[in-house]
């Protein structure tokens, strides 16, 4: 190898990727076999943190930064003046392999600019996976990125040696991306997606017959939408979101701020603020359908169509329905006490443990770890001691607020300090 | 008064729960247990000697098996493996709540023993799971990976499973130099291992051990951390709190090549 030009290429490889945010290993489920190399757990493992604080799990490189495509939102858009390079498919095979065997990575995550066409790039980027997994005996995780516009023929192989594919759907109104990427029509994001379903769909039938069917994207898919590139509020966001985890089983839908890298009138100019805080409200509400079994309309809908930026979406919720609350701690079920603000589902899973042994109190909530700041204004529990005044919403945010402290404080008090 | 009674064990598993069975078996009412390594200035207590016997032993660890979930097993060891001092009476406490109690499948978090356990057992499986991604294995002349740790708690013997598992085809040490020993797979099966005459080894020697490629990957490895951060979205606070600096000496891209 020779290591220079490939330090090279990496660098602006690397470079170019570190946008897509996924980065998750986690959800297959693939044994080392034969004494190979690697296997992938339900688990999955965070190797580093980069000093932006997000996970490094994966080797998340292009194979190369050619593109056909002028997306307005893209660093590797057509028109953009930038160093290019591209790997050869051994050399990803490589830096893969040997990354691996010093536990550096939990496996390859390997997207592409579209060179010539989307089944040509397509094809390269199997063969890598190929590769590995023939060739190198590699059961690490493999996640490829499924080009927009691929054939149903060349998604059916990526499936079979991938763990999981994705689609970026990148601007999540069909309007946005007509702005934005002219060049891309939204069916083309759609097609690989469907077969990608289907085909999971088919695996996991046919495997109830036949055990040895051979695995197909074991981890499913995903998809990532941009934040605050054009101007959808999170009411949309949201419901794009739901519509592509009930319509084609997503995994995860990832959101992603949109961080301006180029100079277009289209977009927010070079050097505005990422929407962190924003981007970190979604992933809450995307919790809250998942998990605490919300539906996207108590949340998002057409009265509140943004999500508060100074509270959490839950207890913007809960103030919202105050007449719902309090509720008893030691009666009420699951998916009630799951909807009190500042309990999580560890704690939730503890509360209904504990308290078939006795009757619980503030002592044992404190200790089982619920935040109380927010939690003790919506819930009774066995003291006799509890919060009974009937105020306004807006009265007991305000009172929560000044209770607590939140480390995104100085992105929504505009309030200038005198001594900082 | 009931005057305490001090029982120093060996430091093993084993040996704890050998001074279990001694309490059960001598009915001693006020036990504190204690390893042999921690020095005990108290008065006014019976100290007794604990020798492990792996019959009693076995014994102890059936009857818990009995009456407890493969998970509380586990949590149990894994609260054992954190070394916290004065650990072993939180778990004798816990050991004997659940030899009091009716078969009941519900855990009982209101009791603050059975909450203490399954929050020290949390923190032993970070400390684990920390390590399984923290590890960074550097390639020897003889084709051995090799890797330096120093976990805040005794995980080795809880990540042997995972390593052997994932790096079937390949000879690898994972050293623990805080407890001076470390795990060794030779392909079939893996051992526990310690080294005589460490002082012997300088940054030259260690250096002159590599295998030609290794310092490239390293530097590769380096160049490719470099360019995944978003400088516009640094965090240092968040960075800190999921790698603190304590791990960063075993990092191979927290260090410059």
């Amino acid at each position: 190898m020779l290591f220079e030009r490939i330090q090279e290429k990496l660098s602006i490889l690397a470079d170019a990727a570190k946008y897509d945010v996924s980065c998750a290993s986690s959800g297959g489920k693939r044994a080392n076999t034969n004494k190979g190399l690697g296997n992938t757990t339900a688990m999955g493992i965070c190797h580093s943190y980069t000093e932006d604080g997000r996970c490094v799990s994966l080797l998340k490189i292009l194979l190369t930064n050619h593109c056909i495509y002028d997306c307005a939102y893209c660093v590797t858009r057509k028109s953009n003046d930038i160093k290019r390079a591209a790997f050869k498919i051994q050399e990803v095979v490589d830096l893969t392999i040997n990354f691996y065997r010093r536990n550096y990575i939990e496996g390859l995550f390997l997207s592409s600019g579209i060179f010539k066409n989307p089944d040509h790039t397509m094809e390269r980027l199997i063969s890598v996976a190929k590769k590995l997994r023939l060739e190198e005996n590699f059961n690490g995780y493999i996640h490829l990125k499924s080009i927009p516009g691929t054939s149903d023929e060349l998604m059916r192989q990526a499936g079979l040696y991938a763990d999981r594919l994705s689609v970026n759907i990148e601007i999540p109104t069909v309007s946005g991306l007509k702005l934005l990427a002219p060049d891309k029509k939204h069916e083309d994001f759609i097609k690989p997606m469907e077969k990608v379903k289907n085909e999971i769909i088919q695996y996991k039938t046919e495997r109830k017959i036949i055990k040895s069917t051979p695995k197909f994207a074991p981890a499913g898919q995903s998809t990532q939408m941009i934040i605050g590139a054009t101007g959808e509020n999170d009411r949309d966001i949201m419901y794009s979101a739901t519509y592509y985890y009930k319509k084609f089983n997503m995994r995860r839908v990832y959101y992603s701020g949109y961080i301006p890298v180029t100079m277009d009138d289209r977009l927010p100019s070079i050097g505005s603020e990422v929407p962190m805080l924003r981007e970190n409200r979604l992933y809450q509400t995307d919790w809250l359908l998942r998990f605490y079994g919300f539906s996207v309309s108590e949340i998002l809908n057409d009265t509140h169509k943004n999500l508060d930026l100074d509270i959490d979406p839950k207890l913007s919720w809960a103030l919202r329905n105050l007449d719902l609350f309090p509720i008893d701690i030691n009666k009420a079920d699951q998916r009630m006490i799951a909807r009190v603000p500042g309990i999580g589902m560890q704690s939730v899973y503890k509360i209904l443990q504990a308290r078939k042994f006795r009757n619980l109190d503030w002592t044992h909530l404190k200790a089982i770890g619920i935040a109380l700041n927010r939690a003790q204004y919506f819930i009774t529990c066995n003291s006799k001691d509890f919060f009974t005044k009937d105020v306004e919403p807006y009265v007991l945010k305000r009172k929560i607020l000044k209770n607590s402290k939140s480390k995104y404080h100085k992105y929504y008090n505009q309030q200038l300090s005198l001594f900082s | 008064m009931n005057p305490q009674t001090v029982l120093i064990y060996d430091g093993t598993f084993d040996g704890f729960l050998c001074s279990v069975f001694i309490i059960y078996e001598q009915k001693i009412m006020s036990p504190v247990i204690r390893k042999e390594s921690q020095t005990n200035n108290q008065l006014f207590t019976i100290t007794e000697k604990v020798i492990t016997e792996e019959l009693k032993a076995q014994r102890v660890w059936h009857g818990f098996r009995k009456k407890t979930t493969r998970n509380e097993q586990r949590d149990f060891f894994k609260v054992f493996l954190s070394e916290i001092k004065g650990v072993e009476n939180t778990l004798l406490s816990y050991m004997q709540t659940i030899f009091k109690k009716k078969l009941n499948k519900n855990i009982d978090f209101s009791n603050k023993d059975i909450l203490k356990i399954s929050q020290v057992a949390r923190m032993v499986g970070r400390e684990k799971h920390r390590m399984e991604a923290f590890v960074r294995f550097q390639l020897t002349k003889d084709q051995i990976y090799f890797s330096n740790i120093a976990p805040d708690f005794n995980v080795l013997p809880l990540i042997i499973h995972h390593f052997k598992d994932r790096y079937a085809d390949q000879k690898w040490i994972i050293y623990d130099t805080r407890r001076k020993y470390g795990i060794y797979y030779d392909l079939q099966t893996v051992e526990v291992i310690t080294f005589e005459n460490l002082k012997g080894i300088t940054a030259t020697t260690r250096k002159n051990a590599y295998a030609d490629d290794e310092v490239s990957f390293q530097k590769l490895w380096n160049t490719y951390f470099k360019n995944v951060t978003i400088k516009s979205r640094k965090n240092t606070k968040l960075h800190l709190q999921h790698i603190p600096k304590r791990y960063w000496r075993y990092l191979t891209e927290k260090n410059n090549i």
